[in-house]
């Protein structure tokens, strides 16, 4: 009897526990907005980050509440940023897809070093010892912080110099915030060419520690009819709102620094530079 | 007063719950990579600690007692507990949306927390009044929240060393754990009260 008695009671204490969740489900019921739950099945949901808030989630509610534009999302392109746009009844403007690329050709053989660096296999600690081991300020440092942190697996470390794998490549941008040099820039995805340097360096100085660095010798500017590539702070740069892909420059870089990927026909993705 | 300031001291220091009971190991290891989801996972036991220690005292003096079924008390305190996180999700979410928000993820995790659990059975183990499940609860939780803290801190010192390979990862982990967990044993030698 008295087992009974204690299963009753225990069965008692478990409705009585299920009435009370239920009941509060119903007074403290919060309306979810349907517009973020739409907005958040459109995001790719990798969580990548690379849009500055910690979750699709996050993003879809900050999308909503107008907080970010509707190309929040730098993964989903402007695909994501169309859908978005027709469920939050906004036109999109041209929305380019973007791509990193990490601006240095200093390979181990390529850039001179200033000490051996024997401590984690971190760019940013390396970074805190006089700027990193080469010689050049804006080097990359190949230690693969940039690789670690890519949530789509994207960049490998190759002769010592980070390298962005193309079809990998999703735009997020995570790389550019976490390399403690600044030498990964996001490009729009189609450009097929850009400068493997961003040392500020006097050309001649660039001479000294590294075969594959930019001298400002203009060559470039002059060669190019649309006036994309401008020299300013002893490095050239590549306007990409101007630039039409011709190539030129590729050919009369003296240094073969300037960078070109072409798909072939064959579908095939070929990345040189002039040697 | 001072009875309570001793419970407080010894559940903060000499008795703290992952380093000489051993409980929450689980949070403890899975959420301490980085201090500020530590500090998340920390508020978020602090608060259904202090409410569950006065929950569960009082389930067990007038519905257990009274009923003399204490022994079920594991059960009971286990459904109590169970509710309660349910309770104060749907609750917070309602009135206090940036609590909510702060706590966010780790307050459904802790609706089968061994630490929250042990804190209500040892509650009764002790034979405490009200306040004292209370004080109890609030000072286990902070040393709780104190522990996840520090390990946190290790955490990302840990990931810059160069440890043979085969410690790479959880071993060398569990043996700054271990290490952590000897210098608080250096606490248990003081005589309170």
């Amino acid at each position: 009897m008295g087992i009974l008695i204690t299963v009753l009671i225990f069965l008692g204490l478990g409705v009585l526990m299920g009435a009370l969740l239920a009941l509060s489900a119903k007074l403290f019921f919060v309306p979810t907005n349907e517009k973020v739950n739409e907005i958040r099945a459109c995001l790719p949901g990798a969580n990548c980050g690379g849009c500055g808030f910690s979750s699709c989630d996050a993003a879809a509610e900050a999308v909503e509440k107008g907080d970010a534009p509707v190309s929040v999302c730098n993964v989903g392109g402007a695909d994501v940023a169309r859908q978005i746009a027709a469920i939050m009844g906004e036109e999109v403007g041209e929305v380019t897809r973007m791509r990193a690329q990490v601006m240095c050709s200093g390979t181990k053989e390529a850039a001179l070093k200033k000490y051996v660096y024997e401590g984690a296999e971190d760019c940013a600690q390396a970074a805190a010892i006089g700027g990193g081991n080469k010689l050049c300020p804006d080097g990359c440092i190949g230690l693969g912080t940039c690789a670690a942190h890519c949530p789509f697996g994207a960049i490998y470390i190759r002769e010592g110099v980070a390298v962005v794998d193309h079809e990998k490549c999703m735009g997020c941008g995570v790389c550019v915030a976490h390399c403690p040099k600044g030498i990964i820039k996001l490009i729009p995805f189609d450009s097929a060419h850009w400068i493997g340097c961003m040392s500020h360096d006097k050309g001649k100085e660039v001479r000294s520690y590294c075969d594959v660095g930019c001298i400002a010798c203009k060559m470039c500017e002059r060669v190019c009819d649309t006036g994309a590539i401008t020299v300013g702070d002893n490095v050239a740069s590549i306007d990409y709102g101007k630039c039409v892909d011709c190539g030129k420059c590729v050919e009369k870089c003296p240094r073969g620094i300037i960078w070109s990927a072409k798909r072939q026909g064959n579908g095939e993705f070929v990345i040189s530079r002039k040697k | 007063m001072g009875n309570i300031f001793l419970i407080m001291f010894a559940a903060i220091l000499t008795e703290n719950f992952i380093f000489s009971r051993f409980l929450g190991i689980c949070p403890f290891l899975g959420v301490s990579n980085k201090p500020s989801t530590a500090l998340g996972m920390g508020m978020a036991v602090t608060f259904v600690m202090t409410v569950s220690s006065a929950v569960t005292w009082a389930v067990y003096r007038f519905i257990l007692q009274p009923l003399k079924i204490e022994y079920l008390k594991t059960i009971a305190f286990i459904l109590v507990i169970a509710t309660l996180v349910q309770f104060i999700e749907m609750f917070l979410r309602k009135y206090v949306p940036a609590l909510y928000g702060a706590l966010g993820i780790y307050l459904p995790l802790i609706t089968t927390n061994c630490a929250v659990l042990g804190s209500a059975l040892l509650n009764i183990q002790k034979g405490y009044s009200f306040g004292e499940s209370v004080a109890f609860g609030f000072a286990s939780a902070l040393g709780f929240t104190m522990a996840i803290l520090i390990f946190a801190g290790v955490r990302e010192r840990l990931a810059f060393a160069t440890p043979p390979k085969c410690f790479k990862g959880f071993p060398i982990l569990l043996i700054s754990a271990s290490l952590a967990a000897m210098a608080f044993a250096g606490f248990s030698g003081m005589k309170l009260g």
